[in-house]
């Protein structure tokens, strides 16, 4: 980029300004006041508005400043009278037809159309013939149409085209008829849309859940962070009377830019669910009671209270028993706090996660895990300090190619699919994917291979094979063995000659291979090729604090910081059968990998204290109290992206009836239990704690030690594999109503491709029996031939889930 | 691609490509005019939804690019329309020249308003927003791909009357 500057004269004051820069460009740099509708910083310029005209020197008419390239020596007026004119001229034309209906616009108050018309329009219009109407559109549960109102500024049309990667919206007609339009009556589906509710610059396209709730100037505005994916967008939060009427971006470049996704922008409706959990209950004789924070509290610590003592004694009969026999073997103590078990959701804060393990590590138990949709852990130790992303979110658009496995990324990560697609229009960058299906992406990609979940580490071990193959490098011992004699084909040697000659590259794992039953296999095998080909190795992590939650030491193995000295160690839950467990954020039911399998071992646990914000059936199936606990816009915290960068928030609102923070129930919890070290006064301390631990730690992906890995062959011949949907990832979102009204909400049911049905003997929404292991379910069939064969596909994570087993385990699918 | 997809013609295909052979490979949005073109003529002068879909796929544009520029352009018809195409010139010379009473003649003999199409799926009376670019000779009209001039009340029924 040549930055060859320019010097022009606006307003009489002489400006620096790289020369080809438009004119509004530069004004607004200069802090200098154009008005303006069709102009957008992040968009194309169409300058169809003219509502920018300013007045050139030596130019015949007034030029639209939005689509002027500065030149040298330019002399700009935006205040004389030509300039006034003009836009004047243009104001009254855009009101000729536009309602007036400011009074009853949701707009209102907060409109670019009300603003400039103050500054800038007549308080009478010449035009007396009569306005046109224009119908509205259904476009979707999310954006209310009012288009009427519309002044034809395109920024919706181009947000689409240029932002969201699919062209849903466009203007039809011409002239008066012009209209914003749909194809058909349909509705808007792209995982950004709610961003052109910002764009918008009149009300023609609102906010549909916050519609008619409240003025602009009577809402209060908070920064604050996104709770649920990696990225950790910033938010606007928007409250009237101390609830959260709505959310909206707060700009950052090296994050978000100006965007969120529908997401982050609608998930806030959740946190008034009507099964909001707001004062404490305990169960007694199989009925829950509301009680009082002080009795629940004590009946939480008195509960594992008295599993410690029991398992103490316990252990002592033992000890004097085997004494007694004395049959001098060494007999296998078990610590009695391994029967405490800890899960946390990952989507809480740091404070709430370290406090967390603190708690279970005070009481001596390590048994304490965030990785509840995770089933592989044998590599646990040779992970890093952090699974992080490799390198900054700001860095992907300029990537050359990348490889992602085992990812819907634009669903997932909305926003690092946004960068994504723009490396692939400003580089030209291949993206390829290995996944066990295929998904659509909105960007070209360069190769999207789909296969059944038990072949995707045999898939890996082929590019594998051609990274090896390329680099001219030795195969290391570890993977000798599975991958000699491959024989990659022509496709994978294209990925990874595009990622070895790319300069910028990079491999990620997305979370699918995260969850996926060969994870270490997959880590090994994604690893190497990032080696082989001088590509960044990465992680598309879970959760909003996935990173934090490794960070904050909620996992068995190691404590915060990744210390592992000194730190109590547990095992991972699967292998527990504890019998007291504290939730933090998890709902038994649609948290977990296998939820029937957590369901049954909650079930034996004589205590399982819940803090959580909502209240459901089968937390009250399997906890023994519940503590109402705040959401992320009633606590204040902190989160960890995937970037490892840590962004803290305040709470925005008082939390809903008696709930609190989680990181005070903790504290209290920790108080009660006599343990020391939990007298904490506000978040910021127990951040900072952590934060000092945390200060030397060096981000690094590299796997230590990989063990020799072993590519599975043949499992059965059809395994249950499924995602998360983009809508059911936590307990807020599963309950923001807007949002489960969109076409990526899902129901609960079986996806085959059609050869897998047709050989199976079943057919499209045929009622179908879904049997893993002993449960089984009759769920309804959907052809879809995205699905590889040997897969049946079924969401996670949504109602219904929870009757199944394992959700990439063995499946069996039969005909009514 | 879903198989109950309505297809273009091979007849229309052909002639679709011979268009995008014209342009750069990229721009393929280029032909959309010329294919519209070619796809409602052979529907007898209309477009449907449906179609406007079929050539979005085949010229790969989103549907909305299509029907963007099918609504765009007065010479595209997106109703079913009458078999003859009937466009009386209402433009500045040809108002000059007495083209109202040329409409209100059409409009009077076939019993039918601007816009509408004869019950007999004869005669469909366009609303011609441009001008035809034939103002020497107003009033004129265009039917079908045919220019008539110099228009009187006789002429138009002699027209007329001669369409089956
Ligand atoms: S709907 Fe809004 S954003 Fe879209 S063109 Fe109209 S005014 Fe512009
Ligand atoms: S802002 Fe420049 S023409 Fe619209
Ligand atoms: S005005 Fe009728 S042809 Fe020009």
């Amino acid at each position: 980029m040549s930055e060859e500057l320019v010097t022009i004269t606006v307003d009489g004051r002489e400006i620096q300004a790289p020369k080809g820069a438009m004119l509004i460009e530069v004004t607004d740099k200069a802090n200098i006041k154009v008005p303006r509708f069709c102009y957008h910083q992040k968009l194309s310029v169409a300058a169809n508005c003219r509502m920018c005209l300013v007045e050139v020197e030596k130019a015949p008419k007034a030029l639209p400043a939005c689509a002027t390239p500065v030149m040298e020596g330019m002399v700009v007026h935006t205040q004389s009278a030509a300039a006034k004119a003009a836009q004047h001229s243009v104001m009254e034309f855009l009101l000729i037809n536009h309602p007036l209906d400011c009074p009853i616009c949701d707009q209102g108050g907060e409109c670019e159309l009300q603003d400039v018309a103050m500054g800038y329009g007549n308080d009478v219009s010449q035009y007396v013939e009569g306005k046109r109407v224009v119908l509205d559109k259904n476009i979707g549960p999310l954006i209310t149409t009012e288009l009427t109102r519309c002044i034809h500024c395109t920024r919706c049309v181009r947000f689409g085209e240029e932002i969201a990667g699919i062209r849903e919206l466009g203007m039809t007609s011409r002239g008066e008829n012009a209209r914003i339009a749909t194809c058909v009556e349909q509705t808007v589906a792209s995982e950004m849309s709610g961003n052109v509710i910002d764009l918008c610059p009149v009300g023609a396209l609102t906010a549909k859940p916050s519609r008619f709730a409240a003025r602009a100037w009577e809402m209060m505005q908070h920064a604050s962070v996104a709770p649920h994916d990696c990225v950790g967008s910033n938010l606007f939060v928007h409250t009237l009377r101390g609830e959260v009427i709505r959310v909206v971006p707060r700009d950052n470049e090296a994050i978000n830019e100006a965007w969120i996704s529908d997401r982050d922008r609608f998930s806030y409706e959740g946190i008034y669910s009507e099964d909001r959990l707001t004062s404490p209950m305990i169960k007694q004789k199989d009925e829950w009671k509301v009680v009082d924070w002080d009795e629940a509290l004590k009946f939480a610590a008195d509960g594992i209270k008295s599993v410690l003592t029991q398992l103490e004694q316990a252990e002592i009969q033992d000890d004097t028993q085997s004494e007694s026999e004395d049959s001098g073997e060494v007999v296998n103590k078990t610590n009695p706090a391994d029967k405490i078990a800890a899960l946390v959701s990952p989507n809480s804060t740091l404070e709430e996660l370290y406090l967390a393990q603190k708690l279970l590590r005070s009481l001596g138990s390590g048994n304490i895990d965030h990785r509840l949709r995770q089933s592989d852990f044998s590599d646990q130790d040779a992970a890093p300090t952090m699974p992080w992303l490799g390198q900054n979110i700001e860095d992907l658009e300029k990537l050359n190619a990348a490889l992602l496995i085992g990812s819907n990324v634009r669903k997932q990560q909305p926003i690092i699919a946004h960068r994504l697609r723009k490396a692939t229009l400003n580089n030209a960058a291949h993206i390829s994917f290995v996944n066990p299906r295929v998904y659509d992406f909105h960007f070209p990609v360069a190769s999207n291979i789909a296969v059944a979940q038990q072949q995707l580490s045999a898939e890996l071990a082929l590019i594998a094979a051609a990274a090896f193959k390329a680099s001219a490098n030795d195969v290391p011992d570890h993977l000798k063995k599975a991958l000699s004699g491959l024989k990659p084909k022509v496709e994978h040697k294209a990925m990874v000659s595009q990622l070895k000659e790319g300069e910028n590259t990079t491999v990620l794992l997305g979370d699918l291979a995260n969850m996926h039953p060969d994870f270490s296999v997959l880590r090994v095998l994604a690893e190497a090729i990032a080696t082989q080909t001088n590509s960044v190795f990465g992680y598309l992590t879970e959760a909003a604090n996935t990173a934090g939650a490794w960070l904050a030491g909620a996992v068995p193995h190691r404590g915060p910081a990744a210390a592992t000295e000194d730190v109590v160690q547990g095992s991972v839950f699967a292998e527990q059968n504890p019998d007291a467990v504290l939730l933090l954020n998890v709902e038994p039911d649609a948290d977990m990998v296998n939820s029937q399998a957590m369901i049954e071992t909650l079930q034996q646990a004589s205590r399982v204290i819940a803090i959580t914000a909502f209240d459901s059936a089968a937390l009250r199936d399997t906890a023994s109290v519940m503590l109402p606990a705040a959401t992320f816009a009633e606590t204040s915290g902190s989160y960890v992206n995937a970037e490892g960068f840590w962004q803290s928030f305040k709470g925005v609102c008082q939390p809903s009836g008696e709930a609190r923070p989680g990181w005070k129930i903790l504290r209290v919890l920790g108080n009660l239990l006599d343990q020391q070290g939990f007298d904490y006064v506000s978040s910021d301390e127990v951040r900072d704690e952590l934060r000092s631990q945390c200060e030397n730690i060096e981000l690094d992906n590299t796997l230590n030690n990989a063990a020799t890995i072993k590519i599975n062959g043949a499992a059965a011949e059809l395994m249950r594999c499924g995602d998360v949907p983009m809508y059911s990832g936590d307990a807020l979102l599963r309950r923001a109503s807007s949002l489960q009204q969109t076409q990526d909400a899902q129901v609960i049911c079986v996806r085959l491709n059609a050869a897998e049905a047709s050989r199976l003997g079943v057919a499209e929404s045929d009622s179908v029996l879904v049997k893993q292991g002993n449960s089984s379910a009759q769920l309804s069939l959907v052809i879809d031939d995205s699905i590889p064969t040997g897969s049946a596909w079924i969401p996670m994570a949504v109602k219904g889930n929870e009757l199944l087993g394992d959700a990439f385990g063995e499946i069996m699918v039969e005909k009514v | 691609m879903n198989t109950t997809d309505t297809q273009l013609s091979k007849q229309s295909c052909a002639e679709i490509d011979a268009l995008l052979a014209k342009f750069p490979a990229e721009g393929r949005k280029s032909a959309l005019l010329g294919a519209l073109n070619v796809v409602q003529h052979e529907n007898k002068g209309f477009l449907t939804e449906d179609l406007m879909d079929a050539v979005a796929r085949h010229l790969d544009l989103a549907k909305i690019e299509v029907y963007e520029v099918a609504s765009f352009y007065s010479m595209y018809e997106l109703k079913p329309v009458a078999r003859h195409n009937v466009a009386v010139c209402t433009n500045i010379s040809c108002m000059l020249m007495g083209s109202q009473s040329i409409v209100n003649h059409v409009e009077n003999k076939l019993g039918i308003k601007l816009g509408e199409s004869t019950a007999d799926g004869r005669i469909y009376l366009k609303i011609e927003e441009e001008c035809l670019a034939a103002c020497a000779g107003g009033p004129m009209m265009q039917v079908d791909h045919v220019y008539h001039e110099n228009l009187t009340p006789e002429k138009v029924d002699e027209i007329l009357d001669g369409l089956e």
